[in-house]
Parts: C-alpha cells; sequence; structure tokens
C-alpha cells in the first residue's frame, strides 16, 4: 500500500526535478543535435541538394563567432583568408571589366541557385539588395556598403592604367571570393562558388569601375 | 558656384529620402487601408467551420485537439506554441499540432498531409485553421514555455540553425536579421535576435500576402526563407523548423501578436 503510494510520488519528484534542475546538454551535444536535426529535415530540391546544408570548414567558423557575437579569432580569420585567397584567379585573357549595361542587369536580378530556378538559367548577381549602386535606382538594400561613385571615389579615371591596378585587382577578388579579405564577409562567394561567371563578373566590374558608368557619374 | 552645386545637391538628396520615404509611407498606408478588409479573415472563418465540422476516415471534429492548454480549447494557445507534449514526445508548433489531431482524432495520414504542396488538399485546411486559431490570441503576448528540457534544448538548435551559413550564398538567417534597422531592397528587416524585431516578426504570421494573394502560415514563410538562401527544402513541420520556431517565439517574449498579418 505505502510503496503504491510512493512510486509515482517519486516519479513525480523525479520529473519535477528532471524539469527544472538538469542542466542543458553541453554546447557540444547541442551542436551535435543541431547537425543531427538538419540531417533529418531537409530534402533536395531541384537544384538545391543536400549538400548545401554540410557547412565547410569556413562557414562553420563563421557561423560560431556569429552565434557567440564575437568576431572569429584572429589567426583562424588569417587563415580563412589565405585559403580563400588561394581560389582568386585573375582573368584569362586579362581582361578585368565587360559591359556596364549587361553588369547593370546582373547588379538588379535577384534570381538563381533556389530550389525553383532552372539550374541552366543564368544567375544573377543580387547585388541590389544589398547596396545602392546607381544613382537612378532608389530600391537599394542596406546591408551592404554604397557602391555609388565607387570607381571615381577611388580615383579610377581610366581602369586600365597602372595607377589602377591594384583597385581593379582587389575589386576582382572581392566579387570573387570576399573571404579573402574579410573572414566572416556576409558577401556571397560569387566566382568560388559559382555564383556568377567569369564574364558576368566582368560586367559587373564595369559597373563599379568604367568611368562611363552611371555609378561613375 | 559652389553654393548652388551644394544647394542642387541637397535637393537631390532630399529628393532621394523624399521617394524612400514616401515609397515605405505608401506601402504602410496601403497595409492601413487593407486592415479594414484583410482577406485573411475569409480564411479565419473557414477555420473555424473546420474545426466543429465532422471530417476524415473517423468522421469526426477536431473540438478535443489538445493544443497546449487541454482539449478543446483554442484561445491563448498560439502565444504559447512550439511547446512540448507529452503525447507525441515531441515539441509541436501549431501547424506540426494540427497535423496531430487530424491524425488522432479524425483519421488523416499526417505524412501525406506534411507531402503535400502548400495551398493544396489538406494543407490549405491545415492553413485555414492555423489562421483561425492564431486570430483567437490576437493581441495576447508572446509567451513561449521554456520549463522543459525539450523546450530549452529546442531553443539552443534554432539557435544555432538561425546562425549557420550555408548553401551556395553562404546566407544564414541571420545575415538579413540580426541588425537593426536594415533593409533588402526597400523592405524592412526585423532583427529577429530581439525584440522589437523577434515579436514583430514571429508574431505576424499566418499573414495574406497582398503580392500573390496568398495567405502563408508560419510553415511556409519559413519554407520560402530557406529558398531564398539556397537552402534545400525544409520538410514541412520538421524538427529544424519548428526549433527556429522556438527560437523567434522565445526571443520575442512578451510582444503583442498581431496575426493574421497583411503583408505586401
Amino acid at each position: 500500500m505505502q510503496s503504491k503510494f510512493l512510486l509515482p510520488l517519486a516519479a513525480a519528484a523525479v520529473s519535477f526535478l528532471t524539469a527544472c534542475s538538469t542542466p542543458l546538454p553541453s554546447s557540444a551535444d547541442l551542436d551535435k543535435l543541431t547537425k543531427d536535426i538538419v540531417a533529418r529535415s531537409f530534402r533536395a530540391e531541384g537544384q538545391a541538394q543536400l549538400d548545401r546544408v554540410n557547412p565547410d570548414e569556413d562557414n562553420l567558423l563563421c557561423s560560431q563567432a556569429d552565434q557567440s557575437g564575437n568576431t572569429i579569432d584572429e589567426k583562424l580569420a588569417t587563415a580563412v583568408e589565405a585559403r580563400n585567397m588561394q581560389t582568386i584567379k585573375a582573368p584569362v585573357d586579362g581582361k578585368y571589366l565587360g559591359d556596364f549595361k549587361e553588369g547593370e542587369k546582373i547588379a538588379q536580378s535577384g534570381s538563381g541557385k533556389t530550389w525553383t530556378d532552372k539550374a541552366d538559367a543564368a544567375n544573377g548577381g543580387n547585388c541590389y539588395n544589398c547596396h545602392q549602386i546607381s544613382k537612378e535606382e532608389l530600391s537599394y538594400g542596406t546591408l551592404g556598403p554604397s557602391l555609388y561613385n565607387y570607381g571615381k571615389m577611388r580615383g579610377v579615371a581610366n581602369p586600365n592604367n597602372a595607377e589602377s591596378k591594384p583597385i581593379v585587382e582587389y575589386t576582382w577578388g572581392k566579387i570573387n571570393n570576399p573571404r579573402a579579405y574579410n573572414a566572416c564577409s556576409s558577401m556571397p562567394r560569387f566566382g568560388h562558388k559559382g555564383v556568377l561567371t567569369e564574364m558576368q563578373i566582368k560586367h559587373v566590374m564595369a559597373l563599379l569601375l568604367d568611368p562611363a558608368s552611371p555609378v561613375n557619374k | 558656384m559652389k553654393k548652388i552645386a551644394l544647394a542642387v545637391g541637397l535637393v537631390g538628396l532630399s529628393a532621394i529620402a523624399f521617394a524612400q520615404k514616401s515609397s515605405t509611407d505608401s506601402i504602410a498606408e496601403y497595409r492601413q487601408m487593407l486592415q479594414d478588409g484583410n482577406p485573411a479573415d475569409l480564411f479565419e472563418a473557414k477555420g473555424e467551420g473546420l474545426w466543429t465540422q465532422k471530417r476524415g476516415p473517423k468522421n469526426a471534429s477536431l473540438e478535443k485537439c489538445d493544443l497546449g492548454k487541454g482539449p478543446g480549447v483554442f484561445k491563448g494557445v498560439w502565444v504559447e506554441l512550439p511547446r512540448y507534449f507529452a503525447d507525441t514526445g515531441r515539441v509541436q508548433d501549431l501547424e506540426s499540432r494540427l497535423l496531430t489531431c487530424m491524425q488522432e482524432l479524425q483519421g488523416f495520414d499526417a505524412q501525406e498531409i506534411a507531402k503535400t504542396p502548400f495551398g493544396r488538399g489538406e494543407q490549405s485546411n491545415v492553413t485555414a485553421l492555423a489562421t483561425w486559431i492564431a486570430a483567437e490570441s490576437k493581441g495576447m503576448k508572446l509567451n513561449l514555455p521554456q520549463d522543459h528540457m525539450e523546450e530549452r534544448k529546442m531553443y539552443e538548435v534554432g539557435k544555432r540553425l538561425f546562425f549557420m551559413r550555408g548553401g551556395s550564398h553562404d546566407f544564414a538567417c541571420a545575415t538579413c536579421h540580426s541588425q537593426d534597422d536594415k533593409r533588402i531592397r526597400l523592405q524592412d528587416l526585423p532583427n529577429i535576435t530581439k525584440n522589437p524585431g523577434a515579436g514583430n516578426g514571429f508574431g505576424a504570421w499566418p499573414a495574406y500576402r497582398v503580392s500573390n494573394g496568398q495567405m502563408w502560415g508560419a510553415q511556409l514563410r519559413l519554407n520560402d526563407c530557406y529558398r531564398q538562401q539556397r537552402f534545400p527544402y525544409p520538410i514541412f513541420g520538421s524538427d529544424a523548423t519548428i526549433a527556429l520556431g522556438v527560437y523567434m517565439g522565445v526571443n520575442g517574449k512578451g510582444g503583442a501578436t498581431v496575426a493574421p498579418a497583411i503583408k505586401r
């Protein structure tokens, strides 16, 4: 009689204690739980395959830093930047600038790479989602800095001049792989991740650096 | 000469400021106008009807459905979801809990409904039910429980998912939703890591979307975020979507809900 009464009481006490005083699992265990949950919560659809939720080492480090509210450790940042720098290749024909009018179209387009986009369609650059670029387009986002007058402000009078070389090469690198310069930049790695083709990046380069581009007016 | 240039520059600047302010204002104005006749009302009425209607293989209503405050209680449940349910042993959001009730009480196949595309068949009924149940908590403050260990674990998982960079563009939820006063194009982005952004964002869905004329539940809202993030397809009611719901809802604690809202 007594034990029959005590058993549920003890069970209730245990569940009460479990709810109130059990500490959370360790951070590593929660990381593991998150990984398991990701593995069972997504399915492939169209071109969005499951490899997209297997974060590479760079993203893993930055996600951890973002989550903790700290910046990434300086040594790790240097390593991330160095290995991303390795991915940047100069244009095959040595020409960095294409057509700024094409660049504007790429900057305007937000399509590409989603599960509803056709895998063989041209991707957009999504640039206006985050940046002011030409003065005429008022519908621009503010997650990134303004790029209005990008070339002009940097004194690029002729992108083919020797004096312009450092800024032209930097801009090329930044669009291809921004994580080479800022380990945890929020900007997509357009060249490295195959979001934009080399030709498309040349057009965006022209939009930013060609003195005739509306950006530099 | 310099003075004139400066003046022209200022006029130019204020013209831009005006154009932007006025477009944001007109969107707000438009929303205000639509508040008088939010089409979400239609979905709400449909949902209310579905609750008492005898349906499914068991020809039963949902009136004994336990959404967290006991069988049949629908007022105030939504501001406490997602929460842990002992009968399923899972933390569930409103939509996944509705699937449980539709399966247990009415005999529907929850897996089949989860696989049905949004807006079709029983999925559209789930959205209508969610719209009505959310509306029954309108104006109440978000108050998600964090007493159960599973609820606390889901918050931690949700936080990790929120900051998880991935996909072709390396985007995380946090890329767009972890800073104050940012925009994507002209659209204001709520900072979901804290209030008021978390409460305003999480507490607005289900919402009627004017741009496509569709009623969207919280599951579809998250689904389209992940689509634009270039992630693979989040399974309806999956633990990842629920963990994110817990993270956003707990961050929004105390925020007054406006769902079903009307969105651009």
